[in-house]
């Protein structure tokens, strides 16, 4: 079963955030990443840009509006993200809770419902 | 099969002695391997129905659970395999066929692989209550409806019946249960049993919601739920076998059934009576004696005693007075003060005063009653009305009796509360 982390966190700048965090949030992520790895765990990971440099798409009366910014203007922005492949929600939740985000922010746990594999839709059971 | 040839009402009681003694224990097991506890029920209703109608022609058979439970797996495979169900895979839209198929393929080896023996030997059918339980108190699970989930999938109220106990219109409530069990299925919650490092943060919501049964049990509506919430909690001590917290709920709730009078009929309304005017003689020796026990072996382990145990211990030392004849406020002091110390609550700290008051006199339980809280809240009311009572300050007691009565949602209680007050001003 296929559940993804979404990771939200308030967004900061790197001055805000100061050279040592930084680096000690990125060596945490790369802890995590390659224990995930290594628990055969992990289907993908990624962390987005702010949310600044998003653009969003949407039809209004079925012509294309496109706008600079995030699809909701929150405090918490969707951070990143992390596909995992485990047997069940409690599994999910084990992992979640080790995930270095969940210091400064919060974490969804979505199930799957359908992924890809080759290009073709494939449910997740 | 053996059967014996039986009459349509046999048949009737027959199933109905199957499905009060194995609901739980029945769809716990059809849930299991898939999460889907509606399924479960569909296929173990249809599976009752078709027992009423095939035990009368052809006996009640030897194993009657095991062929329920056989029946109720052919209902889910005929569900799994039908198109209808197919289609609302995300996937069959799109199309790949062949997936959907090893999907189905999968649930049924799912279901293969826990089930060798069961039909073959009744007394193989395994308990996965326990797994259920811990299902419906699930960190992912809205508190709100933990309690009324294990009503009706552990013990098989119907939804109406739930919603009835807990004062909510029946559509309301059968929604939030339908919601509760897609969620479970959905985000695949696992019927397993915590292992010991994670028991610590998983048994308590199982408690909570279990002590939930029973504070809702009197409520008016509630009907008989009195003795399932005893049956639950008891269930669960003995599937956990080594939790002290969870024999102290079991010792608990039997405790206070057992000084319940004989199960109040519906409609019946019997006058509020204050625990320390009740007769002990009218009180269940049985059940007295029962819920000592669960106490004893909830104390058997290591360890300070928990909340549920210092609430059960606290039941045992009223319970005593019908060997004694006398309460021993002391002890209840003694009990209070750790409570309040493990698990601090205004009612804790309200029954505590009232306590003091015992001891010290009305003064020192007044000086004890916590400051008045911002939401009404009916026992400190109560308590300090009694306290005011029996300090001799009557004009204020009057008062506070009513402000209590006011607060009161239980008709009786409120009635109790009015008495006491004509009599303070008759006198």
């Amino acid at each position: 079963m296929r559940y993804t982390l979404l990771m939200h966190y308030p967004e900061a700048t790197e001055e805000q955030i100061g050279a040592e965090v930084i680096e000690e949030a990125q060596r945490a992520f790369a802890s995590y990443a390659a224990t995930l790895q290594s628990a055969g765990a992990l289907v993908g990971a990624e962390v987005l840009q702010p949310s600044a440099s998003s653009t969003t798409l949407r039809l209004a009366d079925g012509e294309l509006q496109v706008q600079d910014g995030p699809f909701a203007d929150t405090k918490e922005q969707l951070g990143g993200t992390i596909v995992l492949d485990v047997p069940d929600l409690d599994a999910a939740i084990d992992w979640a809770r080790q995930a270095p985000p969940l210091q400064w922010g919060a974490i969804e746990i979505r199930p799957g419902s359908v992924y890809t594999v080759d290009g073709v839709w494939t449910p997740n059971t | 099969m053996d059967a014996e040839h039986v009459s349509p009402p046999d048949a009737w009681a027959a199933a109905e002695r199957a499905a009060r003694a194995s609901y739980g224990r029945l769809v716990a097991l059809l849930a299991a391997p898939t999460g889907d506890l509606a399924l479960a029920e569909d296929a173990l209703s249809g599976a009752f129905e078709q027992a009423l109608t095939t035990w009368a022609d052809a006996g009640v058979p030897a194993n009657p659970e095991g062929w329920l439970l056989t029946v109720a797996r052919n209902r889910q495979r005929d569900v799994w395999k039908s198109p209808a169900h197919r289609a609302t895979r995300p996937l069959d839209a799109g199309g790949d066929d062949h997936t959907a198929a090893d999907a189905v393929d999968r649930r049924l080896g799912a279901v293969a692989s826990i089930d060798p023996i069961a039909d073959v030997d009744p007394f193989a059918i395994p308990d996965k209550r326990l797994e259920l339980l811990f299902v419906c108190a699930h960190p992912a699970i809205d508190p709100a409806v933990r309690t009324p989930l294990m009503l009706q999938v552990v013990l098989g109220f119907e939804a109406s019946q739930v919603a009835a106990a807990f004062a909510v219109p029946p559509a309301a409530m059968a929604q939030r249960l339908v919601r509760a069990k897609r969620r479970i299925r959905d985000t695949r919650i696992p019927f397993a049993v915590p292992d010991r490092r994670a028991m610590a943060e998983r048994l308590p919501p199982v408690l909570e919601a279990v002590y939930g049964c029973h504070a809702i049990a009197w409520r008016e509506g509630a009907g008989s739920l009195a003795g399932e919430a005893q049956y639950l909690a008891v269930t669960l001590a003995a599937l956990l076998e080594r939790e002290p917290e969870a024999w102290g709920l079991a010792a608990l709730v039997t405790l206070s059934l057992a000084r319940q009078p004989a199960i109040r009929a519906r409609n019946d309304r019997p006058p509020f009576v204050p625990l320390d005017e009740q007769d002990p003689a009218t009180w269940d020796a049985a059940l007295i004696a029962e819920g000592e026990e669960y106490l004893r072996r909830a104390s058997e382990h290591a360890g300070p005693p928990g909340r549920f145990q210092l609430e059960a211990a606290i039941q045992a030392v009223h319970c005593d007075r019908r060997r004694s004849g006398a309460t021993d406020w002391r002890a209840l002091r003694t009990l209070y003060l750790a409570l309040d110390g493990i698990a601090p609550s205004l009612g804790a700290r309200v029954a505590l005063a009232a306590v003091t008051g015992r001891i010290d006199g009305p003064d020192a339980g007044l000086a004890a009653l916590p400051p008045e809280p911002a939401d009404g809240f009916q026992p400190w009311w109560a308590t300090r009305a009694d306290l005011l009572d029996r300090a001799g300050r009557s004009g204020e007691a009057a008062e506070a009796y009513a402000r209590a009565a006011d607060l009161a949602d239980d008709v009786a209680v409120r009635d109790h509360l009015l008495a006491r007050r004509r009599r303070l001003e008759g006198g």
